[in-house]
């Protein structure tokens, strides 16, 4: 068990390393790729603690990137700081994320599949259709990148950096939830709400609070996404995105916590190293997935927690604990 | 000796079907009392209205002297009272210590405490003590979904006394569980009864565990209590073998 969790360690330390360094050699289209990953990892995890964690499904998180995106475009070029946006898209998107947990009071599953796909479809119309608010189809150009303290992250490098560091304070922020009590009775309310109930788990207060924290962690997304294009337009907010971050939590093991972090990983590299399949990369991509949830429905963490499974009967138990909790 | 659940002509009706029809009881402190009954006589309808997990038609639900009818089961919980499922209830995702844990972190302190306080909520030790009480030590740290059906039915009924509740309504907890084991459940449940004064209302169908384990049953039949008394009483009430048996 301990060797598991040093080999972890050692692992992790190894990852962390590599994403600072690597990036030193790598030419600005590659850096931006990276950051893109980063950004849409933060929100991944906010999805794994909707969908994954606490089981409630949700179909609109492209809809809170938009939001975040929207709203430090719109503050930062009228002349509002970086951080202002930050915490403005982040209790946003608490506040509407909070609202749409209401209906998944009542409906479960498909139902309220549907109805998180409605609030996507009416939030895409918002940005396409304002556009006093949002630029319209032409969205708003010249998003300004911040700086930290006077430093300015306005090169690739160093914006790569801040998108990073974003995703590390959201990571351990999240690992800190997961670990609490609260990550307990999130899976207790995927695994069986009535009888969560029963032992005094307020349902209610933790389904709210996992479509709050979860909608909150896609506007942040939004809110470092908008100054890494420089330029937001409705394309990037649509049903296909939000599937896309579904996909994401999905692929990479829905509930195991570094789950999102893979799934992000594929959806944004797997495009460029099947850049040559050109017009055939979705079909991949399709057969890939689909080749996955026949063979593991519980992603490749999941895959991965099977093989070592396999191999022993003592280590899977350690390595999930270490994953998943 | 006050009342630590009163219902009072309880009724719930499900479109044109009456599952409980007009059911008062009352259940002494620290009294273990059996609910008996053929099949759709409203057991398990009946303890849904008092647990808010339904809501009654018609009656009253007291614990402790307070009305509670319709209140939500996990501030109902909160107050002290607990319950099992009739089918098998646990967190087959979570750790045998991990359930436990579970079943009493909601007790104490507020949403933000639980938030930023210890990861086990202060519980590892009473989840200890309650492994050891029903002989799970070997089981503690293996996920909840991998233990047999007889070892996760004594988890279910562990989680319920998690909290320390005054009162425990126990839906079948001798179901498909194995002579051994039926024998250590009896066992802690009268040990927990003795040791914490707790109060249960048992629903169950193996008539020998229900008879050595309550000291006073009660028997639904079609949504009415039709007898009432020691379990020597109730054997020998024509009415209860007619109900039973049939005509």
């Amino acid at each position: 068990m301990n060797g598991t969790r040093l080999w972890a360690y050692a692992a992790g330390i190894g990852v962390l390393a590599a994403l600072i360094v690597l990036p030193q050699g790598l030419k600005p289209y590659g850096i931006s790729l990276l950051s893109r990953w980063a950004v849409m990892a933060i929100a991944a995890v906010g999805l794994n603690l909707t969908l994954g964690y606490a089981g409630q499904i949700s179909l609109a998180q492209a809809a809170f990137l938009g939001i975040g995106a929207y709203t430090t475009a719109i503050l930062t070029t009228h002349g509002w700081p970086f951080w202002s946006a930050l915490l403005l898209a982040g209790g946003l998107g608490f506040g509407i994320g909070w609202l749409l947990g209401y209906p998944a009071l009542r409906v479960q599953h498909h139902y309220l599949a549907f109805v998180t796909l409605a609030f996507m479809t009416m939030a895409y119309l918002i940005f396409r259709n304002e556009a006093w608010l949002t630029g319209g189809v032409f969205g708003i150009n010249r998003v300004p990148r911040p700086s930290l303290l006077g430093w300015p992250a306005t090169k690739p490098l160093a914006y790569y950096y801040v998108c990073l560091g974003a995703l590390a304070i959201v990571l351990a922020g999240s690992w800190w939830m997961i670990r609490s009590p609260w990550g307990r009775a999130f899976v207790a309310l995927r695994e069986n709400p009535r009888r969560a109930m029963s032992l005094g788990v307020d349902i209610r207060a933790y389904t709210l609070l996992a479509f709050a924290f979860g909608a909150a962690l896609g506007c942040i997304a939004g809110v470092f996404f908008a100054p890494l294009v420089e330029f937001v337009d409705p394309s990037a907010f649509t049903l296909a995105d939000s599937l896309g971050l579904l996909l994401m939590v999905v692929v990479g093991g829905s509930g195991y916590f570094f789950g999102p972090l893979l799934g992000a990983m594929v959806a944004v590299l797997l495009p460029e190293w099947l850049r040559m399949a050109q017009g055939l990369y979705l079909i991949y991509y399709a057969v890939f997935v689909m080749v996955l949830m026949v063979f593991c429905p519980s992603g490749i963490l999941g895959l991965f927690d099977k093989i070592l499974r396999s191999l022993s009967r003592s280590a899977p138990l350690a390595v999930r604990k270490e994953a998943q909790r | 000796m006050s009342a630590v659940l009163e219902v009072s002509d309880l009724r719930k009706s499900f479109g044109g079907i009456t599952a409980v029809d007009g059911v008062s009881l009352s259940v002494a402190e620290s009294e273990i009392v059996g609910v008996i009954g053929p099949n759709g006589s409203g057991k398990s309808t009946l303890f849904d209205c008092i647990l808010g997990q339904l809501l009654p038609t018609a009656g009253t639900v007291r614990v402790d002297g307070r009305e509670v009818t319709g209140m939500r089961p996990c501030d109902l919980n909160r107050l002290g009272v607990s319950r099992t499922f009739q089918m098998l209830q646990v967190f087959p995702q979570l750790s045998v210590r991990e359930n436990l844990i579970l079943a009493g972190q909601e007790h104490r302190g507020s949403m933000l405490r639980r938030l930023m306080g210890a990861g086990d909520a202060g519980l590892s030790g009473a989840a200890q003590r309650m492994i050891e009480f029903f002989r799970l030590q070997h089981l503690a740290d293996e996920f909840a979904g991998e233990l047999s059906y007889g070892q996760q039915k004594l988890l279910d009924v562990a989680m319920a006394f998690m909290s320390g509740p005054r009162l425990v309504l126990l839906d079948e907890p001798a179901g498909g569980v194995n002579l051994t084991m039926l024998a250590t459940l009896r066992e802690r449940l009268r040990d927990i009864n003795r040791e914490q004064r707790a109060t249960f209302v048992v629903i169950e169908h193996n008539m020998d565990f229900v008879m050595s384990l309550c000291s006073r049953i009660i028997v639904l039949a079609q949504g009415r209590v039709i007898c009432e008394g020691a379990p020597e009483t109730v054997r020998a009430d024509p009415q209860v073998i007619e109900a039973y048996l049939g005509h």
